[in-house]
Parts: C-alpha cells; sequence; structure tokens
C-alpha cells in the first residue's frame, strides 16, 4: 500500500496484493483496505465481488484451474469438469469436505494451442485427457 | 558462472544492471561464449512452451554444453516460436533448423547436434506454415530474448521512437501513421491515425496514453504472446504515440490471468527507464513520458473502453455512455488515448519504414499485417501473422495444416463472443474488416478457432452466450437479463424442450438485446447465434424437430442422445 501512495484508485492493485498474501479477502482485510485508501467499504466491497479474480472464501490446500476457453471447450474441458465432479464431487468455486482440493474455472488462459489447459498449484499444464486430471488431483 | 550472455555478436546485458522488480533466482544465463557463436540454440520461453518444461530444455542443454566444455554454441532464450501445438520449441538460426517436443529429460541428440552445427548459405525450405507468414508485429518474436533490451536495440528496436522524437514534429508522426492506413487491431478497427488527431487536437494539458493488453476472447492469445515475446515494441510504439498526442504518462492495463506477461513487462519498462527509453529526455530530447502497469482482475468487460478507464480508477468495470469519448474525456476527465498491444506493436515498424512501405501490404482499406492465434481442430496450433487480404482457405489449410484426424472441416470461429462462425463455402473470402463483417462475423482481436464435425454449433452459440452472460457487467437491462434468457433459450434447444416457437423468440430477443445494449459486450453478443443460425440453421432444427444433435456433443432428453 506504501508503494502505491494510499490513493484510492490502487483499490484493485492493493486487494491483489492482500490476496496474494492471505489467500482470500475476509471482512477484515476489506475495511482495512477501504479505511486505509480512503474509499467507501461499499466500493470496496463492490470491487472485490465485481471482479472474478477476487475470492471471498478461503481456499483449500490446492487449487485447480479448468481453463474453459473455446479451444478448450471444443478439445473437451467439460469432460474434465463432469469427471472431477463425479470423482470428488466439487464443482466450479468449489472446494473438497476435507479442505484440500479448490476447482476453479478461468475464461481463457491464452494456451489454446495446448487446449486443453489445466494449472495445478499455479502449474499450467497443456493437452490434458480427464484421466490425467485425475491421476494428478488423487496425488494430492 | 559469468553473468554475460553473448549471441550473435550482441554486446550481453550485465544481469547485474537488472535489479528488484524482477525475481531473478529461476533465471540462469547460457554458457560461456568466446567470440563468435558458431550456432545458437534459441529456446522458447513463451507460456505454451514453458507449460511443457522449456525453462528445463534450457537448463538442460546449457549444463550439458558446459560439462562438455564447449565454447562456441549459445543458449538463448528467446519469445514464441510460433508453433506452439508441438513445444517445447529449440530454434537453430544459424541452420534454419526447428527441434519440436524437445523433452527435458532428453536433450542429448540436440546438443550433439549443436556440437556439429555449421551456419549455411541456404537454409532449407520453409513449410508453409513459415513460409506463408508476413511477420511485421511478430518480426522480433522468437529471434530476441524478451527480457534484454540490448538485444531489441541491436534488431532496430528503438529506431522508429528515435526517428519520430528528433526528426518529426508530432503532426508529423501522426501524417506516417494515417498514410500506413493501420486501423484498431483490438478488432473495431477504428483507424488509428485519425484516434491520434483527435486526442492530438484536444487542448493541451494532462492527456494519457493506455494500453489495452486486456486479451479478454476466449482463444485468443496474440497480445499476451507480444507481450512475452517483445514487450519493448509494445512501450516503444506508446512512447511514439504520447509523443504524437503530447502525453507524458501512460498506462499498461494488462489483464492478470497473464503472470509471465506481466513479470516480463514490469522488467521491461524498469530496463527501458533505465537505458533511456522511457522516463526523461527520450532519445536526448525534452520529451518525457512514464508508464505505468496496472492488473485487471478477471472482467472481460474491462476490455471496453470506458470499463477499462474506470477499472484503472480502481472501480469497478461498467461501461458508460459515449460520447463524450475517451479521447475527449478519459482517465480523470483528461483526453486519453487507447489502442490495444497489437496497434502499438505495429507502430515501431511504420515511423522506422514509413507509413506508406507498411501500407504496401494488404487489401481495400485494411493495410498491414495482422496476427492470428489460431486454435480448436487444426494441426498447427500457434500464433501466426499473415497480410490482410490473406484467403482464409490458405490461413487454415496451409499455414494451419487443416484438420488432424481425417476429419471434416465445419467452421471456422473468429471475433470471440462478438463474432461468428464462417462455414466452408465461405472459406475462399479474404480475411479483412470489411469481408468479416459481410460474413456475419467480425475481425475480432484475432482468435481463430477451427471446428469440424464433432463440434455442435448450437453447442458453440450457448458457449458464448453463457460466456456473456456471466461476463456482463449487469449494468444495463437488455444485455444483463437478455443474455440470461437467450442462454436459457439455448439451453432448451439443446436439451431438445424447445419448440419452432421458441426459435423464433430467440431471434426476436437477440436482435433487441443487439440493438439496444450499452456496449459492445451486449451488442455484439446475439452474433454467434445469428452467424449460427444463418449457416447452420438445419443443426437448431435438428436439434428442435428431429431431437437430434448431429454432432453427438449436446444429451437431448427426447429421441435419440449420444453424448
Amino acid at each position: 500500500m506504501l508503494r502505491l501512495g494510499h490513493r484510492p484508485d490502487a483499490l484493485i492493485e492493493v486487494l491483489h496484493t492482500v490476496q496474494q498474501s492471505f489467500g482470500y479477502l475476509d471482512d477484515d482485510a476489506l475495511r482495512y483496505v477501504s479505511t486505509s485508501l480512503h474509499v467507501p467499504l461499499s466500493k470496496a466491497y463492490g470491487v472485490a465481488t465485481f471482479y472474478s479474480l477476487f475470492t471471498l472464501r478461503p481456499q483449500g490446500e490446492h487449487t485447480c484451474v479448468v481453463c474453459t476457453g473455446t479451444a478448450c471447450h471444443i478439445k473437451g474441458s467439460t469432460m474434465i469438469l463432469n469427471r472431477i465432479r463425479s470423482r470428488f464431487g466439487i464443482g466450479p468455486k468449489q472446494t473438497t469436505a476435507d479442505n484440500q482440493i479448490s476447482l476453479l474455472t478461468a475464461r481463457c488462459l491464452g494456451a489454446c494451442s495446448i487446449a486443453p489447459a489445466v494449472v495445478y498449484d499455479g502449474e499450467a499444464k497443456g493437452k490434458q485427457a480427464p484421466d490425467d486430471v485425475i491421476a494428478r488431483l488423487e496425488e494430492w | 558462472m559469468t553473468d554475460l550472455v553473448t549471441t550473435d555478436g550482441v554486446p550481453g546485458a550485465r544481469e547485474a544492471d537488472v535489479d528488484k522488480p524482477v525475481r531473478r533466482s529461476r533465471r540462469m544465463t547460457g554458457p560461456q561464449v568466446v567470440g563468435h557463436a558458431r550456432a545458437t540454440a534459441a529456446v522458447c520461453q513463451a507460456a505454451g512452451c514453458l507449460s511443457a518444461q522449456s525453462d528445463q530444455v534450457f537448463e538442460e542443454i546449457t549444463a550439458q554444453l558446459i560439462a562438455d566444455g564447449v565454447t562456441d554454441v549459445a543458449v538463448k532464450r528467446v519469445g514464441c516460436l510460433g508453433l506452439c501445438a508441438a513445444g517445447p520449441l529449440v530454434e537453430v538460426p544459424e541452420t534454419g533448423e526447428l527441434f519440436r517436443q524437445v523433452s527435458p529429460d532428453d536433450v542429448s541428440d540436440l546438443v550433439t547436434r549443436l556440437k556439429d552445427a555449421k551456419p549455411v548459405e541456404t537454409k532449407p525450405a520453409l513449410e508453409p506454415f513459415f513460409s506463408r507468414q508476413h511477420r511485421v508485429v511478430l518480426e522480433n518474436c522468437g529471434k530476441v530474448d524478451p527480457e534484454n533490451i540490448d538485444d531489441y536495440v541491436s534488431r532496430k528496436g528503438y529506431r522508429g521512437l528515435t526517428r519520430a522524437v528528433t526528426e518529426l514534429t508530432p503532426q508529423q508522426v501522426i501524417d506516417e501513421i494515417s498514410k500506413s492506413g493501420l486501423r484498431g487491431r483490438g478488432g473495431a478497427g477504428y483507424p488509428t491515425g485519425l484516434k491520434w488527431a483527435t486526442v492530438a487536437k484536444q487542448p493541451s494539458g494532462e492527456k494519457y496514453v493506455v494500453c489495452n493488453a486486456d486479451e479478454g476472447d476466449p482463444g485468443a492469445f496474440m497480445d499476451r504472446s507480444v507481450l512475452e515475446s517483445d514487450p519493448y515494441r509494445v512501450l516503444e510504439g506508446m512512447a511514439i504515440a504520447a509523443y504524437a498526442v503530447g502525453a507524458s504518462h501512460g498506462y499498461v492495463y494488462c489483464r492478470a490471468e497473464y503472470p509471465l506477461a506481466v513479470q516480463r513487462l514490469k522488467a521491461a519498462i524498469h530496463r527501458a527507464e533505465k537505458a533511456g527509453y522511457l522516463g526523461a529526455a527520450i532519445a536526448q530530447s525534452t520529451f518525457k513520458f512514464t508508464v505505468e502497469l496496472r492488473l485487471g482482475a478477471g472482467a472481460f468487460v474491462c476490455g471496453e473502453e470506458t470499463a477499462l478507464i474506470a477499472s484503472i480508477q480502481g472501480g469497478r468495470g461498467t461501461p458508460v455512455p459515449r460520447p463524450p469519448f475517451p479521447a475527449a474525456s478519459g482517465l480523470r476527465g483528461k483526453p486519453t488515448l487507447i489502442n490495444n498491444v497489437e496497434s502499438f506493436a505495429s507502430v515501431p515498424v511504420i515511423l522506422r519504414e514509413g507509413g506508406e512501405a507498411y501500407a504496401q501490404v494488404g487489401v481495400g482499406k485494411s493495410r498491414g499485417t495482422k496476427v492470428f492465434a489460431l486454435a480448436g481442430r487444426i494441426v498447427n496450433g500457434g500464433l501466426i501473422e499473415v497480410p490482410l487480404g490473406i484467403k482464409l482457405r490458405d490461413v487454415i489449410f496451409d499455414i494451419g495444416g487443416g484438420v488432424p484426424d481425417g476429419r471434416k472441416f465445419k467452421a471456422v470461429q473468429t471475433g470471440g463472443p462478438s463474432g461468428g462462425c464462417i462455414p466452408e463455402d465461405l472459406l475462399d473470402m479474404s480475411v479483412d474488416y470489411e469481408s468479416l463483417l459481410a460474413a456475419g462475423s467480425f475481425m475480432g482481436s484475432g482468435g481463430m478457432i477451427v471446428m469440424d464435425d464433432t463440434s455442435c454449433m448450437v453447442d458453440v452459440a450457448r458457449y458464448f452466450m453463457d460466456f456473456c452472460r456471466e461476463e456482463s457487467c449487469g449494468k444495463c437491462v437488455p444485455c444483463r437479463v437478455g443474455t440470461t434468457e437467450l442462454h436459457m433459450m439455448l439451453t432448451k434447444i439443446t436439451e431438445g424442450r424447445a419448440t419452432l416457437a421458441d426459435l423464433v423468440q430467440l431471434e426476436s430477443v437477440a436482435a433487441m438485446v443487439r440493438d439496444t445494449s450499452l456496449c459492445g459486450l451486449g451488442q455484439g453478443a446475439p452474433n454467434p447465434v445469428f452467424s449460427t443460425l444463418r449457416y447452420f440453421r438445419d443443426e437448431y432444427l435438428a436439434h428442435i424437430v428431429d431431437h437430434v444433435c448431429p454432432a453427438g456433443v449436446c444429451a437431448l432428453s427426447g429421441g435419440e442422445s449420444v453424448a
């Protein structure tokens, strides 16, 4: 926040930093950010809920992001999501009951020529078959 | 190990010069080269190849060369080599060889080859994927080290900017751009020269230059590749624009989904400042220009210029009605020039070679070249740049190598969620702004997704509507409610529950959403529906009347279902 000079227009950058540090944005964090940047809490909350990369809930130990861009869609990302649902019982934006795996979807990671793409804990992998994904998630 | 990398006699960048903002830990330099390098292994370090461990390939080749005491072979990190589907890629420019699918576990063949590789006079004939392309924006892509500014300068980098600020007046720069016929490469095709002139005409005072790097179209990765492979080019284009319109501060608004592009941009801004190509007294003149990077947070609508401005100011990305256009009243109410990455990346060449030279290529009102991202059911998926006016068939079958597995080509989708699907009988059309619009599609930012007979066109229309429904900012009713309604109707069709009356209603609601939405997102959202209805109405009818999905994608409740 210091780096960005407590400017109200730095709200999105600051929220990124907070989320990187704590994993998600809880009420205390939002209150603190809104006071520090002199923006209304309603605006901080509005921005945090408007953008899909911000999350207000804690994530599981591991995150799996399945790309659902056009190229991945026609190459079977829906099948991957269906398999994950039947194996682990979670859909997009959900976390398994043991808090191990959070499933997320992304609207195109720009890795279209190696579709379908999946990101495991920040590590992107291309040309993933449903079996690859399940095998990888079972390791977690 | 030394911190000097030397390739092709280019004075190496001292890694120690580059500090804090970039994580240096993972960057390892190539082997020490004595004198001229006899051969170079250019290892692709763009996101596609990186996801297949091309960073380890780099380290493995380096380690083996060092272990074997080789001192006349350089290893270099470069940006996207283009043929992303066959990554990780390693090119040896001296011999014209391209190694595909190089595994980090087995680089010994490659290393053996490197040890006796000699520069050849006549390089092997290029395959059509490369020979049919015309590289202007991508001229350095896969050639320069994206983190090394000296490498960029050695390939004629910053000559355009230097010429602009030392030899030309701002008006002459704008004239040069107008002569080139460059149009907005973000898709809408607004003449760039005219846009610059409008901003330049505003009363002097604070003005801004904004680079739209919020490449939100699913299935498009041109801007990402340019930023990852040649970031200085974009910064140079922005600086030229700032000089022309009289701005001294600029922003790059980049989506957070591209961490590598963000990292390289940050590094590039920092190094360009140190080298005197950004900041005060650019190229020893009185012109000053600074650039700040702003991150998106996952909202497609922020590609719309007024929404993008709202987002840069830290707010929700909701558009406002135009006029006033950002050229008159944009960021913080000041005149603001907004162009996308590819438009800015075209500018340095125009200033360096002249507008007329750039306009030599192209057709009709579409001059120059366009970068496309080829993906989907296609053999040579990757990043390409072609002259405008090329036949669509040549792009897909010559460059792209056609559809794999002996399947039949069905359609190519261009223009993202605001675009349309072009069927096989229109493949001989020319790729330019007007022809694509006439065919019911849209140039868009340059994603081209090829589909074969395993894709259901109703499902594709439903997919894009689902996208627009989720990404609608919710400000205006036609888009917020209309896209949801349209998505429900399309779902009904794909589930085999629809009647012919639903089809009539689908068309009328789609027309309403197109005509009454506030911004481009809503206005363009029905386009995939219109284009699939225009060319593939029989597929809609098959779902509704016969309860069959011809491609076997949709699970229909009535009749036979395949999926």
